[in-house]
């Protein structure tokens, strides 16, 4: 059982005993339904925008006074969120969050090395998530298969195993890895407890936040349709976009040379990436120019082979990929053979 | 095949599993098995459940297959299509094949049959020696450099299990495959519940694929570079004294290989996969719906079965494998090799009736080398 402070809960709202706690104070809707409470409704509601837009809400913790807002703010979000109905918004809002536990959880495990308060992060990570972390020296430790199920999601080199020390069916990693690692599903787990909240009766204050929320929305929505034509590589990409999810480098690169080489322009292609969580205009123009090669050295970049995908874990074939070894001619050979 | 070759080992089939059922493992979780099989010149029939070791019996006796399979994984429907299988967990397997690890003796050991004219030659041909024609299969025979090399890359595999990934070696069944490698069984809880894509970077590890410059600390830039010492743990200590060989070598090599930078670096390493890895067949491991030949039976490639091997330094396949009938049959054989089973030569033969045990009777029709009277 976690028996974490109020500071701890400051940290990490989305734990179960940060809504115990607000009960046990005597906190109820109906309470911050009322104008006094607008200061609260506004920091819940710019706790979602600033998530939206892909940046982390920062909490000083040093600075902070009042942690009972950081608190309500989380879980008034939380309400505004589950309100609006939008799932972008939700998704976008739970991988904010998880990123901003990450770095309170990173700085626990970093700070405590004297063990004083190291059980609580090292709790969360296991009762949350199932995975075991043992301390050893500077180290964080955890089992080969629970370090294999995280860490295939990451398409950098240095999270293969082999590039890992690993022992006795152990992985030593950094207190920065150890929480890296959980973040996927951290957001995963904060995005759940958006999903399974009952909505009660919400009071008319926070009704025009919610409806603020849905026009916020409505900037994500101008991404284009998914066609059944796109190979499903692309279709993936596209989906995690939308989903406001990360997409590495190496989909990012398929999904332009794709949409390029089907005709598409640069502006056509830059709204796609609206919804990633790092998105800057001026450097998405920059890189989609420099792949159609009307900047930079005017190299054309050509769409990534099959081979090339399978090997970067983009590769989703299904049974009408057979027989193509580049994205491309998806479509094109399904239409000879249909002729 | 033939109609009387298939007669032939069909017979010597039936008659192992009627006398070696006992060599059968049947597997832990066996109801959660999904179980396959093939019969000679016949396709692959699976999706079946067993429910104990009688109805397998009673399947290997009715039904005499060539080849018996059954899955690594587990699931809580065997019997029902892949989607509705329900998967629980899968045993992690490797497979180790000489033929995958380009050996020089591999040609001398090969033979060529002309899918055209079936004309026999030696060694691996590209075109048929009498007819020409392009189309041709190679079989490979006895050798005891492969089955060697093959040990060497299963010892190898066995340590990185135990030092590195914790699997002790209880938890671990070596297997010659039954024709010319072996199979590893490792039966763990940590790692059965692992995915496909987990499988892929545990066999890249095994295989020591995919290692970067700065695991081994040598850096882009040049600064701070600072190689592994010998006796460290895992793939840093294995690079470490593959690089140094002797630790009064290690400041002289270091220097060297600081100054020649990154990217030789990245090649040497590249280069060790070959020397350092186990060179493990990666789409086995991946494959969590894989059935996987049965632990007893026979393999149809070769007439031997395969077999567990309680002690890999020992254990002769050729002798220990060949576990078929004795009595003499006759056959007409031509192939320009020597073939060894059980100690006995047989070979070369040009187009000779002969008079051999039913082992290597099998064991040459089932290479495609000789053909039943």
């Amino acid at each position: 059982m976690l028996q974490p402070g109020i500071m701890d809960l400051a940290k990490y709202p989305f734990l179960t005993e940060a809504g115990e706690y607000l009960r046990d104070k005597g906190f109820n809707l109906e309470q911050l339904g009322h104008p006094d409470w607008t200061p609260l409704v506004e920091k819940a509601y710019g706790r979602i925008v600033v998530a939206s837009s892909g940046q982390v809400y920062g909490s000083d913790m040093e600075m902070l006074e009042n942690p009972d807002m950081e608190i309500l703010s989380f879980i008034v979000a939380v309400i505004l969120l589950k309100a609006s109905g939008i799932p972008t918004l939700a998704r976008r809002f739970s991988l904010a969050e998880a990123r901003r536990a990450e770095k309170y959880l990173q700085q626990d495990l970093w700070s405590n090395k004297d063990r004083k308060n190291l059980e609580l992060p090292l709790k969360i990570i296991q009762e949350l998530f199932g995975v075991q972390v043992i301390v050893e020296n500077d180290e964080f430790v955890i089992k080969v298969a629970d370090y294999l199920q995280r860490a295939i999601h990451f398409h950098e080199k240095e999270w293969k195993l082999v590039n890992r020390r690993v022992k006795n069916g152990l992985v030593y990693l950094t207190s920065h890895e150890t929480v890296r690692l959980i973040r996927t599903e951290l957001g995963q787990y904060i995005n759940s407890k958006i999903q399974s909240i009952t909505l009660p009766p919400i009071p008319d204050t926070f009704k025009a936040r919610v409806q603020d929320l849905v026009s916020l929305a409505s900037r994500f929505s101008d991404v284009v349709v998914v066609s059944t034509d796109y190979p499903p590589c692309v279709k993936h990409a596209m989906e995690v976009l939308e989903r406001g999810e990360n997409l590495p480098h190496s989909g990012r690169f398929l999904l332009a040379t794709y949409l390029l080489a089907r005709g598409q322009t640069t502006d056509q292609i830059a709204p796609l990436f609206k919804n990633a969580p790092d998105y800057n205009e001026r450097v998405t123009k920059y890189q989609l120019e420099h792949i159609s090669g009307s900047s930079g050295r005017g190299t054309k970049y050509q769409c990534p082979s099959c081979d090339k995908l399978r090997s970067e874990n983009l590769c989703f074939a299904i049974p009408d990929c057979d027989g193509i070894i580049n994205p491309i001619q998806f479509g094109k050979k399904r239409g000879r053979t249909n002729a | 095949m033939l109609e009387k070759d298939s007669v032939l080992v069909e017979g010597a089939i039936k008659e192992y599993y009627f006398n070696h059922f006992d060599l059968i493992n049947i597997p832990a979780n066996l109801v959660q098995r999904e179980f396959g099989y093939q019969k000679i010149n016949g396709g692959m029939i699976r999706h079946i459940a067993i429910k104990d070791s009688k109805e397998l019996h009673l399947l290997l006796m009715k039904e005499t297959p060539s080849d018996v399979y059954c899955s690594n994984a587990y699931y809580s429907f065997p019997n029902l299509p892949m989607s509705e299988k329900d998967w629980q967990g899968a045993d992690l397997i490797f497979d180790i094949d000489a033929k995958d690890l380009a050996l020089p003796c591999r040609n001398d050991h090969s033979i060529s049959i002309c899918g055209a004219c079936r004309g026999i030659a030696a060694g691996k041909q590209t075109t048929c020696t009498s007819c020409g024609s392009a189309k041709s299969e190679t079989v490979s025979v006895t050798c005891k450099i492969c089955i060697s090399e093959s040990k060497k890359q299963v010892k190898k595999l066995m340590r990185i299990l135990a030092d590195d990934l914790g699997i002790k070696n209880e938890q671990v069944q070596v297997y010659f495959s039954g024709n010319e490698g072996f199979h590893i069984r490792v039966t763990n809880k940590d790692y059965e519940v692992l995915g496909s894509q987990e499988r892929a970077d545990l066999v890249d590890y095994v295989m020591f694929n995919g290692a970067v410059p700065e695991t081994f600390g040598i850096k882009r830039q040049n600064i701070k570079s600072a190689l592994p010492e010998i006796g460290e743990s895992g793939w840093r200590g294995r690079v470490a004294a593959s690089l140094f060989g002797a630790k009064s070598k290690a400041p002289k090599i270091s220097r060297q290989i600081i100054l020649d930078g990154y990217a030789a670096f990245q090649a040497r390493l590249d280069g060790m996969r070959q020397t350092i890895g186990a060179r493990v067949d990666p789409k086995v491991t991946m494959d969590i719906h894989r059935i996987f030949r049965l632990e007893g039976s026979v393999n149809s490639k070769s007439g031997l079965s395969k077999i567990q091997c309680k002690n890999l330094d020992d254990f002769d396949p050729f002798l220990d494998a060949c576990l078929l009938g004795e009595e003499q049959v006759d056959i007409v054989a031509n192939y320009p090799v020597v073939i060894k089973l059980k100690n006995k030569k047989y070979g070369p033969y040009a187009n000779e009736r002969i008079s051999v045990p039913k082992y290597a009777a099998v064991y040459m029709i089932c290479k495609g080398l000789a053909s039943a009277v």
